[in-house]
């Protein structure tokens, strides 16, 4: 007998939102499009943060609203259910040569008619030279630049082409004073301006920027109140009829005004959360803390007999539907790193108050009971664990864990608390944390947390100490000798960390250039009223308006570097089985084995490229040698082949690896974790913020493993590296404990911006109350060796190869990809074989 | 020093949830009285340190241990033994073909506050037995079989012993709990499983029979190591079958369920 407290019965309502909105392929539809670059072409002579209000304005009165069929909860940027808007203000040329690719691509494909083609290509021309992307890439150093584009060692592409995103507004605020109460505070802010002050000009524009904002918000909702009102005219059905007359009398009140009810409320935070996204394209809006804000509206309505559980469920489940219904369109190569339909949309529960007590309450289980009625991979819900933590609540999220959604992700206050406080959040504000995207802390409301700042892959620097700094045949990095004089391992060590500080600062250099773009042409006056400070300072979020102000990089590929520098200390310097000079060329020669498939046609493109670039005339003849070169390796000897591969088997069999609880090794693995973390954290952005850095890859150790050649750990060219901070794939062997106890020995406070570890399991390990209570027993010791995050993967071998072998049957199969849930049918092939190869942990 | 007794293992496996309570991990002995046909670990029979092929490799099976060369590997999930209330089991083999090496590691663990517990059939004079009892939480005891003819047959050794070791482990105090492989053909009739577990009822303080569902996960061992697999044809229980004898044993008026 299981005793799981608040299993609620799911309303036949919920699945028919769900069926409705997977009916169809997600659509790109143009309205947005159209309508800011119509705006924009009236407001030329008007200061940026005066246009992107006007430009809101004029989307949110023009754009198609829609009430869909049997929705509580409305608020739709599209027509077509999950479907999408476009952003030509952020960056357009990627989509434009992918218009007629875009759907039948393998990951994330989108229906878009020949209609919206044609209107996109009509309005794309507009926009050359004018979008963040483009003043971004001349904010750049070429230095940075190519490192980005050329040579895949980082890539800020995310903010490069698209918007910020990753905050949690002050969704609270909104709940009580209402967009009305917001106006107010930016007219009292503005009345306290004189008209001679210095910046005057600058904050007055950005306060009636936000009023202006607001005030289309608020006609926004007034628009949905009025058709809602003329369909329950027309409605048959009386409990529909009924139904639409309460969702007209919700937003008539909010988010004009306070909520007075738990149905207003979420009513009003739908809003918000909307149109977040319709404001800029940036992803990881999250809700945050939903069970705290959200609980007093629940209270009152339940204790005044208003409303039952049952109801209150049925109302949290058609949001958690919603969640659902915004979608992002990506270039093809972000579509890879992003895959699933990612909108990152992070929910957390549970933890400590800002006085130190537990937050937990009914919503908290809700949420977990949501959750589980709405098997999406929208909203990302998270569990804040700490020593305090009640077991009912944990054991909830472990029933949840074991649907196998991949949801919930698991975070640790004990060691998250201190972490962020070490940044200079107050006690109080660092108790408050939540999680943006991902795996990123920040408090919400007081943050531009800029956390997903770019993917940092450590394998490459690695690459960069055997060739001394070239790449595809050009120096782009330090010169840090030959690695045929080296005499030591610690010359080789260094040789990395100089190769990887440089490409840092490069990081650095793009990161703060991208940052700039957007303060100058994206600052977002709608997003910045939630956030504190911005109205009492009169600037946006973007211009540094937030108390708290990051920029959060992430790094992966630890387990990789770890286990090959483990290997050359051992096998090049201690027992001298080969030289690093051997070792650099079994690398090139991909340790004998060729390379095939897409990464041999890509390589052979590389080569026949570069070639073009030096002047030689490449025939087809010679593109026929170099990929012949490329997969059978020609030109080496059986023996030199043999050799390559006797090295191969050495480091794989004669190294220790990380993940087995091997002391030494593990603490290898917390220096090369540090050497990229505390060299990231010495850097400063133009927000007047400081850099943290993360340990997480989202998926990214896929397409970007498929950019890296073979590594010294024994991992073959272009395959994908360690995912989060855990082992490389197969390699731990000695149970879930070891893996976890050698990832708690990084130091993962200094990774303020986040750490992510991916468990799988069976789902027998899960099974009966035993089953449950000795996971979250596994989950609790984990954290108390100050672990910050894990997440598992509760789910077959055989389900997965079923599902990939018959797409069809699986449709809504969710698997947790690296910080997100994702529909498993929509990755592509290789991110599907990367989960089903990591190590199935337990029996 | 008895702390100098070398043991005989092969294996020390961790995150275990299936062999007693919380997370354990469990140190396998190698060496065994008794040759059950379905014995899902062969390469723990032999005391001799042998070699068994792997995914084509060759590996060596047993080691020779001090109980101070593996406390550390135990000891490291004790914040796991801790948070889930878990601990140490020694299985194997036989436990008690070791019985020095044993008391000793099981010295070792309650020093550090370790929960311990066997896994054992306790086919040896009970002299050996007494050497753990002091320093054991949990007693989980194999008994297969009432009839000894038919045990003999299946497992070498027949089980007078073993049953008369029951009564005396009983008696000692220790925390008891009777296991039993339900193996097809062998003791999957309602008749066998309610006479072991009526006689388990008649155990002071024996509060649990537990019902093992025969499987075939180590037939692959047979193989690597060159022996043949008896029972090839033989099905696990379906899921009914287990759960219908589970209600034959509840009649004891114990505690019953499948799986450890």
């Amino acid at each position: 007998m299981e005793n799981i407290k608040f299993i609620i019965e799911k309303s036949s309502r919920i699945q028919k939102l769900i069926d409705n909105l997977y009916e169809k392929m997600p659509e790109i539809e143009s309205a947005r499009g159209k309508l800011v670059t119509e705006s924009y072409k009236m407001t030329e002579n008007l200061p940026i943060i005066k246009r992107r209000s006007a430009a809101f304005a004029h989307i949110l009165r023009n754009i198609p609203i829609v009430i869909r069929e049997d929705e509580l909860i409305v608020g739709s940027a599209t027509v077509a259910p999950r479907g999408c808007q476009v952003f030509p203000e952020y960056s357009y040329e990627w989509l434009l040569s992918e218009l007629d690719t875009v759907s039948t691509r393998s990951a994330d494909p989108f229906y878009i008619s020949e209609k919206t083609k044609a209107e996109l290509r009509e309005i794309y021309p507009w926009w050359k030279g004018k979008t963040t992307s483009d003043l971004a890439k001349a904010n750049m150093s070429p230095e940075a630049y190519e490192a980005f584009t050329e040579h895949s060692i980082f890539t800020p592409g995310n903010y490069f082409y698209n918007g910020i995103g990753h905050v949690c507004v002050d969704y609270g605020k909104v709940m009580k004073i209402g967009y009305r109460g917001i106006i107010q505070e930016a007219e009292n802010a503005l009345s306290k301006l004189d008209v001679s002050d210095g910046d005057y000009v600058s904050r007055s524009n950005f306060l009636y920027a936000v009023i202006e904002s607001c005030e289309a918000v608020i006609e926004y909702a007034r628009r949905y109140s009025a058709l809602a009102r003329d369909m329950a005219s027309k409605e048959l059905n009386p409990q529909r009829k009924r139904e639409l007359e309460i969702i007209s009398r919700n937003c008539a009140r909010v988010p004009e005004f306070g909520a007075t009810s738990f149905y207003e409320a979420l009513q009003a935070f739908w809003f918000v959360q909307l149109l977040l996204q319709v404001e800029s394209s940036g992803h990881s809006i999250s809700p945050g803390r939903f069970d705290v804000y959200m609980y007093p509206y629940f209270k009152k309505d339940l204790d005044a007999g208003k409303i039952t559980y049952e109801q209150a469920q049925e109302l949290l489940d058609c949001v958690w539907v919603k969640f659902n219904d915004i979608n992002k369109v990506r270039d093809a190569a972000s579509a890879d790193g992003f895959a699933g339909y990612g909108m990152f949309q992070n929910l957390i529960v549970g933890g400590q108050n800002i006085h130190g007590m537990d937050s937990t309450n009914d919503l908290s289980y809700m949420c977990i009971e949501a959750a589980m009625h709405v098997p999406l991979p929208q909203p990302s819900i998270s569990i804040r664990v700490w020593n305090g933590s009640p077991e009912s609540l944990l054991i909830k999220a472990a029933a949840l864990t074991r649907l196998g959604t991949g949801l919930p992700a698991y975070y640790n206050d004990e060691i998250i608390i201190p972490s962020i406080m070490a940044r200079g959040l107050t006690l109080e504000d660092a108790r408050d944390y939540c999680i943006i995207g991902c795996v990123e802390p920040q408090k919400a409301g007081k943050t531009d947390g800029w956390h997903d700042a770019a993917f940092f892959n450590m394998c490459r620097p690695m690459e960069l100490a055997f060739s001394n700094g070239y790449d595809k045949g050009k120096k782009i990095g330090p010169d840090t000798g030959d690695v045929s004089q080296m005499k030591t391992f610690e010359e080789f060590y260094e040789a990395y960390k100089t190769q990887q500080s440089y490409m840092i600062k490069l990081l650095v250099n793009a990161n703060n250039a991208i940052d700039m773009a957007h303060a100058v042409r994206c600052p977002l006056p709608f997003q910045s009223c939630m956030v504190e400070d911005c109205i009492g300072r009169g600037k946006s979020l973007q211009e540094g308006g937030a108390i708290y102000n990051f920029t959060g990089p992430q790094g992966f590929g630890i387990a990789n570097n770890t286990d090959g520098l483990v290997a050359i200390k051992k096998l090049v310097f201690e027992e001298k089985r080969f030289t690093l000079e051997e070792l650099r060329e079994a690398l090139k020669a991909n340790f004998g084995y060729g390379v095939q498939g897409n990464a041999a046609e890509k390589l052979t493109t590389d080569i026949a490229t570069e070639l073009v670039r030096q002047g030689v005339n490449v025939t087809e003849d010679a593109i026929r040698m170099i990929y012949d070169e490329v997969t059978n390796q020609t030109s080496l000897n059986q023996a030199q082949k043999a050799r390559y591969k006797e090295i191969k088997r050495l480091i794989e069999e004669e190294a220790p690896k990380y993940g087995n609880d091997i002391y030494d090794v593990d603490m290898f693995a917390r220096d090369v974790a540090n050497s990229y973390t505390k060299e990231v954290e010495k850097y400063k952005n133009p927000r007047g913020g400081i850099f943290q850095a993360g340990l997480y890859p989202v998926s990214a150790n896929v397409p970007l493993g498929a950019s890296t050649g073979a590594t010294p750990d024994g991992r073959l060219a272009y395959t994908p590296l360690a995912d989060g901070i855990g082992p490389a794939s197969g390699r731990d062997v000695k149970g879930p404990t070891a893996t976890a106890n050698s990832v708690a020995k990084l130091e993962q406070g200094v990774a303020s911006n986040g750490t992510l570890l991916n468990q799988k399991f069976h789902p027998s390990a899960l099974a009966g109350m035993s089953g449950l209570s000795k996971f979250v027993a596994l989950i609790r010791s984990y954290f108390d060796q100050k672990g910050m995050h894990v997440q598992f993967n509760v789910v077959t071998k055989e389900t997965l190869i079923d599902a990939q072998n018959n797409p069809e049957k699986y449709k809504t199969l969710v698997v947790r990809v690296a910080g997100y849930s994702a529909l498993f049918t929509t990755l592509s092939r290789s991110l599907q074989d990367d989960i089903i190869n990591r190590t199935e942990q337990g029996w | 020093m008895p702390q100098d007794i070398k043991g005989r293992i092969f294996n020390i496996q961790r995150f275990s949830i299936h062999d007693g309570p919380g997370i354990r991990t469990i140190v396998f002995f190698k060496g065994c009285f008794m040759r059950c046909a379905w014995c899902c670990n062969p390469e723990s029979q032999n005391k001799e340190i042998e070699t068994i092929i792997e995914k084509d490799k060759i590996k060596t099976v047993g080691r020779d241990v001090c109980v101070s060369d593996i406390m550390p590997e135990i000891l490291s999930d004790l914040p796991y033994y801790r948070r889930s209330g878990g601990g140490v089991t020694l299985s194997g083999g036989e436990v008690l073909c070791q019985a020095d090496f044993a008391r000793e590691l099981l010295k070792a663990c309650k020093e550090e506050g370790l929960h311990t517990a066997i896994e054992s059939a306790s086919s040896a004079p009970f002299s050996e037995i007494e050497k753990l009892l002091p320093y054991l939480d949990l007693y989980l005891m194999d008994i297969k079989h009432m009839d000894s003819h038919k045990h003999k047959e299946y497992t070498a050794v027949n089980n007078e012993r073993i049953l008369e070791n029951a009564k005396k482990i009983a008696e000692s105090g220790v925390e008891l709990i009777i296991r039993t492989p339900v193996i097809p053909g062998f003791n999957d009739t309602p008749e066998e499983i309610r006479a072991i577990s009526h006689f388990a009822r008649t155990l002071p303080c024996v509060r649990e029979h537990h019902l093992l569902p025969y499987h075939r996960l180590g037939s692959d061992k047979y193989i690597g190591l060159g022996r043949n697999y008896s029972l090839k044809e033989v099905e696990p229980p379906t899921k009914e079958k287990m759960e219908y004898l589970l209600s034959v044993a509840e009649t004891s008026g114990l505690k019953c369920k499948i799986g450890g």
